[in-house]
C-alpha cells in the first residue's frame, strides 16, 4: 500500500519538474507487476510472519489459535534448531569466503590478455547454467567412494585410501562446502569482473610507471575501485548461501547425523514432513532476523558505491 | 592451491603494460589451468559416467574414458523414471512463468528506469530484498493459499509462484536495458508528433527487444532449474518437474543406480546449457548493468 501511494506521488513529481501534465500512464504500465507482487510476494510473507505467532499445523481440524511467543520460547530451547543455525553459519561462511577468493583469483586472470581465457570464461558458464539438483548429483558421483573419480585420484596419487566423503562425520560439511564454492563461483566472478572492467586503466599505467609493484598497485588502485562490488556481492553470497537448500538436500539431505542440516533443510522438514507450520515460520522469522543484518550491510554497500543508488 | 593465490597477486596489474616477466606468465597460465581443472572435471565425470557401461561403473578402477561407452544408460533412465513428461512439465511451466514475467516486468521496468521517484527506489529495494527471503517463510503461506485455492499439483500453481519469484531479477535486468535506450531517441520521436504509445511501439520497443528476450530465457532457465518450489507444491510424479523426479534416482537409503542416474542428469542440463550459451553475452551485461548501475 506505500508502495502504490509512493508510485503515485513520485509519478506527479516527475512529471511535473518536466514541464509535462501528470501522467497517470505511468499506473497501467506499473500495475500488472505490481498486483502479483502484493498478491504473492508481499502478502504471503505478512501471512508468514503471521504464521510464526500461531499454532498453525497440518490437518488440524481445530481452528488455528494465536499463540504469540510460545513458537519462539520453544524454539530458544530447541538445541536442535540451534545446533543447524550453527551449521548454517559454518556453511555460509565456509562457501562465501573462498569463493570471494578464488573468484578474485579467476577475474583478474580473465581480466589478462591470456590465451584460453575464452576457454575459461566459457567453462565458468557451467555451474552456472547447471541446475542445483544436477550439481548435486555430479558431485555425488565425483564424491562416491567406490565408483568416484576422486578417491581413484587420491589413490593413483598414492595419498591413501580414500573415504566415503559425504556420509563421514566430519568430513560431509567441508565436501558439501567444496560444492557449494564451485557452484557459486561463475556469477561471483562475473560480478568482479564487471568491477574490475570499471577500474579507471590510466591509474594503473601512472601507477605502475611510478613504479609500483603488483601487490601495491592492487591494493591502491584495483581494491579501492572494487571494494564497494566486492562487498556487495559477498553480503549477498552469505545469504544465498545461508538460504540455500536444494544442493545439499541432493548431496546429503542433512545427514550424516544432522552434520550437514541447513536452517532451510530443518525448517523445510518441520513445515512439510512434520506439518508444524506455525514453527517452521518462526524459524524463518529467526532467520530473516539474522540475514537482515548482512541484507543491510549489501544495502550501505551499494549505496555506498552506486552513482544513484 | 599455492600457486593460484601467489599468481593472484602477480597478475593484478599487467593487463595493460604487460610488464610481468615469463615467470609471472608463467604462474598465470598455470593459475588459469587450475581453474580449468576445477570447473571441468565434475562435469567431464558426469558425462563419462553417463556412458559407462553397468559393470565398468562397478569396477573399483574407474577409468575417464568409457572403455566401452554405451547408451544403456540413457534407456533404462527413461525406463526407470517419467523422464519425458517431467520434461515437458518443466517445458510448460518454465515457458509460462517466463512469458508472464517478462509480459507484466518489461513496463513497469520502463516506468523504474525513466523515472527517478520513490516508486522506482521501493521498488529497486523490494528487488534487493526480495533476494535474500528465506523460501520457507514465503513457501508455508503460499502452500496453504494455493492449497485452498485447490492449486497443489498444479503446474498452473507452480507458474504463479514462478512469476513472482523470478520478477525481481526480470525488473533487475530489464531497467538495466531501458536505460541503456537513449531518452534522446524518444524525445526525438516526441518532437516529430508520435504519440507516447507510438514512441513506445516503434520506437523503443525494438530496441528492448534482444534485452526482453535475453530477460525472458533466463527467467526461463531459472524456472527449468528450480527444485525447492516444485518439491513442495508438486506431489504426483506425473506432476513434477525434471528436478524433482531427478531426486527418484537417488532412491531411499541414497544407495542410487549410478549410470540412469547421471544419464538422466545429464540430459536435464542440455536445454540449460544450450539456452545460456546464446544468451551468455546478454545476462551478463544485462546482470552487471544492473549490478553495477542501479
Amino acid at each position: 500500500m506505500t508502495l502504490a501511494t509512493a508510485t503515485a506521488r513520485s509519478g506527479k513529481r516527475s512529471g511535473r519538474r518536466s514541464g509535462k501534465p501528470p501522467d497517470h500512464g505511468a499506473w497501467f504500465l506499473v500495475l500488472p507487476a505490481l498486483i502479483p507482487i502484493l498478491v504473492l510476494s508481499v502478502g504471503p510473507l505478512l501471512y508468514g510472519i503471521a504464521l510464526a505467532f500461531t499454532d498453525s499445523q497440518a490437518g488440524r481440524t481445530a481452528p488455528t489459535r494465536w499463540t504469540g511467543l510460545l513458537n519462539f520460547r520453544d524454539l530458544l530451547h530447541d538445541t536442535l534448531f540451534w545446533e543447524s543455525f550453527r551449521i548454517g553459519l559454518l556453511w555460509a561462511v565456509g562457501v562465501t569466503v573462498p569463493q570471494f577468493l578464488l573468484a578474485l583469483g579467476l577475474a583478474l586472470l580473465l581480466d589478462q590478455n591470456l590465451r584460453f581465457r575464452w576457454l575459461a570464461r566459457a567453462l565458468a558458464i557451467v555451474p552456472w547454467a547447471m541446475p542445483e539438483v544436477v550439481v548435486g548429483i555430479m558431485w555425488r558421483l565425483v564424491y562416491n567412494p567406490d565408483a568416484g573419480i576422486l578417491n581413484e585420484t587420491i589413490g593413483d596419487l598414492g595419498l591413501g585410501d580414500g573415504r566415503d566423503w559425504l556420509t563421514g562425520l566430519g568430513t560431509a560439511l567441508p565436501a558439501v562446502i567444496v560444492v557449494g564454492v564451485w557452484a557459486g563461483l561463475p556469477q561471483t566472478t562475473v560480478a568482479l569482473l564487471a568491477g574490475l572492467q570499471n577500474t579507471p586503466h590510466e591509474l594503473h599505467e601512472a601507477a605502475a610507471i611510478d613504479g609500483a609493484g603488483a601487490w601495491r598497485r592492487f591494493r591502491t588502485v584495483t581494491w579501492p575501485a572494487l571494494r564497494p562490488v566486492a562487498l556487495a556481492i559477498t553480503a549477498l553470497n552469505f545469504i544465498w548461501n545461508f538460504n540455500s537448500f536444494a544442493l545439499v538436500y541432493v548431496l546429503t539431505n542433512g545427514g550424516p547425523g544432522g552434520k550437514t542440516r541447513l536452517p532451510m533443510l530443518f525448517a523445510y522438514e518441520e513445515a512439510f514432513r512434520y506439518g508444524q507450520f506455525g514453527y517452521a515460520a518462526a524459524m524463518g522469522c529467526v532467520m530473516v532476523a539474522v540475514i537482515s543484518v548482512f541484507l543491510a550491510f549489501h544495502l550501505v554497500a551499494r549505496l555506498g558505491g552506486g552513482e544513484d543508488g | 592451491m599455492t600457486s593460484r593465490t601467489s599468481s593472484t597477486r602477480s597478475t593484478s596489474s599487467t593487463r595493460s603494460t604487460g610488464s610481468t616477466g615469463s615467470w609471472g606468465r608463467a604462474g598465470q597460465y598455470l593459475a588459469l589451468l587450475g581453474y580449468l581443472v576445477f570447473l571441468a572435471f565434475p562435469f567431464l565425470w558426469l558425462i563419462s559416467t553417463a556412458f559407462k557401461p553397468a559393470r565398468e561403473l562397478g569396477s573399483l578402477h574407474p577409468t575417464w574414458i568409457p572403455r566401452h561407452p554405451t547408451l544403456d544408460n540413457f534407456r533404462q533412465a527413461f525406463d526407470e523414471q517419467p523422464l519425458l513428461r517431467a520434461g515437458l512439465n518443466s517445458l510448460v511451466a518454465a515457458a509460462s512463468a517466463a512469458l508472464i514475467a517478462v509480459v507484466v516486468a518489461t513496463p513497469m521496468a520502463y516506468v523504474m528506469a525513466r523515472r527517478r521517484g520513490r516508486l522506482a527506489t521501493a521498488a529497486t529495494g523490494w528487488v534487493v530484498v526480495s533476494q535474500a527471503f528465506p523460501f520457507v517463510l514465503l513457501i508455508i503461506p503460499l502452500f496453504l493459499v494455493l492449497k485452498s485455492l485447490h492449486l497443489i499439483n498444479s503446474v498452473a500453481g507452480l507458474v504463479m509462484v514462478y512469476v513472482v519469484w523470478s520478477l525481481p531479477f526480470a525488473l533487475w535486468m530489464l531497467v538495466g536495458y531501458v536505460r541503456a535506450v537513449p531518452l534522446e531517441l524518444e524525445e526525438a520521436a516526441a518532437v516529430d508528433g508520435a504519440g507516447r504509445l507510438r514512441t513506445l511501439v516503434s520506437v523503443t520497443a525494438p530496441l528492448l527487444a534482444p534485452g526482453i528476450v535475453a530477460t525472458g530465457l533466463f527467467a526461463f532457465i531459472t524456472a527449468w532449474n528450480e527444485f525447492f518450489f516444485a518439491l513442495v507444491l508438486l506431489k504426483t510424479p506425473e506432476k513434477q518437474t525434471l528436478p524433482v523426479v531427478l531426486t527418484h534416482f537417488l532412491g531411499a537409503e541414497g544407495a542410487a543406480d549410478l549410470g540412469p542416474l547421471a544419464a538422466a542428469a545429464f540430459l536435464a542440463t542440455l536445454p540449460s546449457l544450450a539456452v545460456f550459451a546464446v544468451i551468455q553475452r546478454r545476462i551478463t551485461s544485462g546482470m552487471l548493468a544492473g549490478a553495477v548501475k542501479s
